[in-house]
């Protein structure tokens, strides 16, 4: 049962995945993105990693999403890639020799990892809820907590930086929603 | 029950969003749809990292923690990002990283 | 479910770098609503002052060390020579844009404390013990200067230049995530201290190694990309080119001198037992390093793109010390560090007493004749210029005959070799700028725009430069003391 799940879900991860990377619509492509994140949430949830199923839901298919497609729709950026690319053959070709080159990693590390035990035993069960997981970022790693908390403030330094001069110089255009 | 899914189908789905999304990155000239795609390539490693903790170390949640910690510098990175495509949008009116290009090289 | 047991953490052993970013965050309050508009310079006075606090801070720490927060953060000589080093770029940088910013219209009070913040990342970068924390450390560090690049707001280059970096490191820390994230599949875990058990415990095969090893290239990759490693330095100049200059300087000696400080304590602690896989890739690496960012360096008529490829170059030296993962080696490359960090702060420092308001050229021709208009900025760029290229009787010489001694004791003969062959070529370019200072008329009408704290800037990397060049004993010794104990 949880075989046929997960093969169901990592199909619709990808096919989102896919799409995303075809669709010239930009909103189309946000849309996409928001399956794959969805799938992938579920994918969290087979892995026994429930707190982390609701933060992908929340954060990333809730938040970040939902901040991309206002940029996009604020901007109207989404039909913009219609004019094909002038060096359209040599990209593309670099990017195929990339992604292979990735693809043998992958494939290397997978010999890898099946020499390795897999064991996953009855224990993980109880480690994987979410009050285990907040008691260890208060213990063991309260550094790592506390440098992320960091960054965060450091991005909102950064974008109230970056946008708020663009109203001192501009103060003719219209306020950009904000 | 779990673990009846094969560690290496998690590792392969990981390992095909992660090029999914840097193809993204590379091909796209939308810069909001690299940065989907450069946000793609985050999210599967973290399917990896919560596979890597499930099936191998379960004893240490390392992989779920370094996870959440991913996921907040990933959000921190898309900010930013999107804060600089409005600045750009504002003074070249464009979102297509192909006609920003006055610097050579 | 009984109440948290929060472990006891040693604040001592991070002292300084709580100094940093403690007054870094007072400091963003006290600019927005203490600090009134246009007098926006004190907010940058006090930035150096916490700085340099920070550094005071470290000075009775010389003889502590241990490591605190479950092991992931550790604090020793090693690291604190480091954090002296970032304190005194930061500040250097902050003295530069003091004049610079108001000069170019893109003065804002929070360009000070970004720069403090960055240096906090440094400062992680050098004591971080954990995958995990040097990844954060990276972001950290990247995320604020993705924004400090951006920050030259009229000249559209610079928003350019930021969202090129903002991809590209993007890209880098996904390549990071995956490489631990491989590493841990592998060892079950991302602290240094447990890798190197893990593979002291067992003898490596490749075959049985494969996720190690891939999980170790893509870490790799990913410093490469922050450190501007030759195939994936493509975003350097363009990125130095665009940023406000004192940025691009802080960058050039700041990121790098950090990730690599941190790919050292990687290598010769936790990967040290698989030497034999990394040490040829990273030969290779820096061999290329080399030749192609002193090649790339020739032909540029932009001197801050000169500098760009110079400090292309500078990484594969650089990255000499840090392969031979001796004492020896770590020694050379701090001193390295220091050396180099100071004459290019110095370096640049010229560069922005040259650059005209509201233009984007750095053209070399506007150093033609600098003699006779300011005859002691270009003795003292001439000074930064031989540093660079490593002529005697000034740092960049000590340093470079340091790095590759240590390079042909520890066995590379070959890269030292090429490290000799490139500095002469680049001596071409190096030279070419003080040719044109001292032997040709003036091509057009500059002037260089010299205030105090530029004039600190340069008067300090100036002497630093002979200082060190003429009595490096002491400077060494400091170093070798460094050494005692790196790891944690």
């Amino acid at each position: 049962m949880d075989v046929l799940l997960f093969f169901v879900t990592a199909a619709v991860a990808l096919v989102g995945a896919i799409a995303m990377l075809v669709s010239r619509n930009a909103v189309h492509s946000a849309l996409f993105l928001l399956l794959n994140f969805g799938a992938m949430a579920v994918l969290y949830l087979l892995l026994q990693s429930p707190f982390l199923f609701t933060i992908q839901l929340t954060v990333y298919a809730g938040a970040i999403m939902v901040l991309f497609l206002f940029v996009v729709m604020l901007l109207g950026a989404e039909q913009v890639e219609d004019t094909p690319d002038r060096i359209a053959w040599q990209r593309p070709l670099g990017i195929l020799l990339g992604v292979g080159l990735l693809g043998v990693a992958a494939a290397a590390s997978l010999r890898g990892a099946a020499g390795q035990p897999a064991p996953g035993g009855e224990a993980a069960a109880s480690f994987g809820n979410p009050a285990e997981l907040g008691a260890l970022l208060f213990t063991r790693y309260l550094l790592p907590f506390e440098i992320t908390g960091v960054i965060l403030l450091v991005a909102v330094v950064g974008v109230v930086v970056l946008n708020q001069r663009g109203r001192q110089q501009a103060p003719a255009k219209p306020p950009a929603g904000d | 029950m779990t673990n009846a899914i094969p560690l290496e189908a998690v590792l392969v789905v990981a390992g095909a969003l992660f090029c999914i999304g840097l193809f993204g990155a590379l091909s796209r000239r939308n810069m909001v749809g690299i940065l989907m795609g450069v946000e793609l390539m985050l999210n599967a490693v973290n399917i990896n990292l919560v596979a890597f903790w499930r099936y191998l170390e379960p004893r240490f949640i390392t992989g779920q923690t370094f996870a959440l910690f991913v996921i907040a510098v990933a959000a921190a990175e898309a900010a930013v990002g999107l804060a600089m495509i409005i600045a750009i949008y504002r003074s070249w009116q464009t979102v297509n990283a192909d006609s920003v290009d006055s610097l050579r090289g | 479910m009984e109440p948290l047991q929060i472990p006891p953490v040693n604040l001592i052993l991070l002292a300084p770098l709580l100094t940093v970013v403690g007054w870094a965050s007072a400091l963003l309050l006290v600019d927005v609503f203490l600090i009134p508009e246009g007098k926006k310079k004190l907010t940058g006075y006090l930035a150096i002052a916490g700085l340099l606090v920070a550094g005071l801070v470290g000075l009775p720490l010389w003889n502590v060390s241990g490591s605190t927060f479950s092991g992931m953060l550790v604090l020793d000589r090693y690291s604190l020579s480091l954090t002296w080093i970032f304190v005194i770029v930061g500040a250097l940088s902050i003295a530069m844009a003091l004049d610079y910013l108001p000069r170019h219209g893109i003065e804002q009070g929070e360009f000070y404390p970004l720069i403090m913040f960055a240096v906090a990342g440094m400062i992680l970068l050098a004591q971080g013990t954990d995958l995990i924390v040097l990844f954060l450390g990276i972001e950290a560090l990247s995320i604020t200067l993705y924004i400090l690049t951006g920050f030259a707001y009229p000249r559209l280059t610079s928003e350019e230049a930021a969202m090129k970096y903002l991809v590209l490191g993007a890209f880098a820390a996904g390549f990071f995530v995956y490489g631990i994230a491989l590493v841990y599949g592998a060892t079950g875990t991302t602290s240094l201290a447990g890798i190197a058990e893990f593979l002291g415990r067992q003898t490596l095969v490749a075959e049985d190694q494969t996720l190690l090893l891939a999980g170790a290239g893509m870490v790799l990759i990913a410093f490469s990309f922050k450190t501007a490693l030759v195939p994936f330095h493509m975003w350097t100049p363009d990125v130095y080119e665009g940023s406000p200059t004192p940025v691009a300087a802080f960058m050039s000696v700041g990121t790098k001198g950090a990730a690599l400080a941190a790919l050292l304590r990687v290598l010769a602690f936790a990967f040290e037992g698989v030497q034999a896989y990394w040490l040829p890739v990273l030969a290779a690496l820096a061999a290329i390093t080399m030749v192609v960012g002193n090649l790339g360096a020739l032909g540029q008529t932009n001197v801050k793109r000169m500098l760009a490829y110079s400090s292309i170059g500078h990484a594969g030296y650089i990255l000499l010390g840090i392969m031979v993962a001796s004492e020896r080696g770590a020694e050379a490359f701090l001193f390295y560090l220091l050396a180099y960090a100071l004459t290019n702060l110095g370096a640049f420092g010229v560069v922005i007493a040259l650059e005209q308001q509201g233009e984007s050229v750095w053209s070399i021709e506007d150093f033609a004749g600098l003699y006779q208009r300011r005859p002691m900025l270009a003795v003292a760029m001439a000074l930064f210029m031989f540093s660079l290229a490593g002529v005697p009787p000034t740092a960049g010489f000590m340093a470079k005959f340091f790095i590759f001694t240590a390079a042909y004791e520890g066995g590379l003969g070959w890269l030292a070799l090429v490290g000799v062959i490139t500095s002469a070529i680049a001596a071409y370019f190096y030279l070419r700028v003080v040719v044109k200072m001292f032997m040709q008329e003036p091509a057009r009408e500059v002037q260089p725009e010299l205030n105090r704290g530029l004039n600190a800037d340069i008067i300090i990397a100036g002497v630093a430069t002979l200082l060190i060049g003429l009595v490096p004993t002491p400077f060494i010794f400091l170093a070798q003391q460094s050494l005692v104990a790196l790891g944690g």
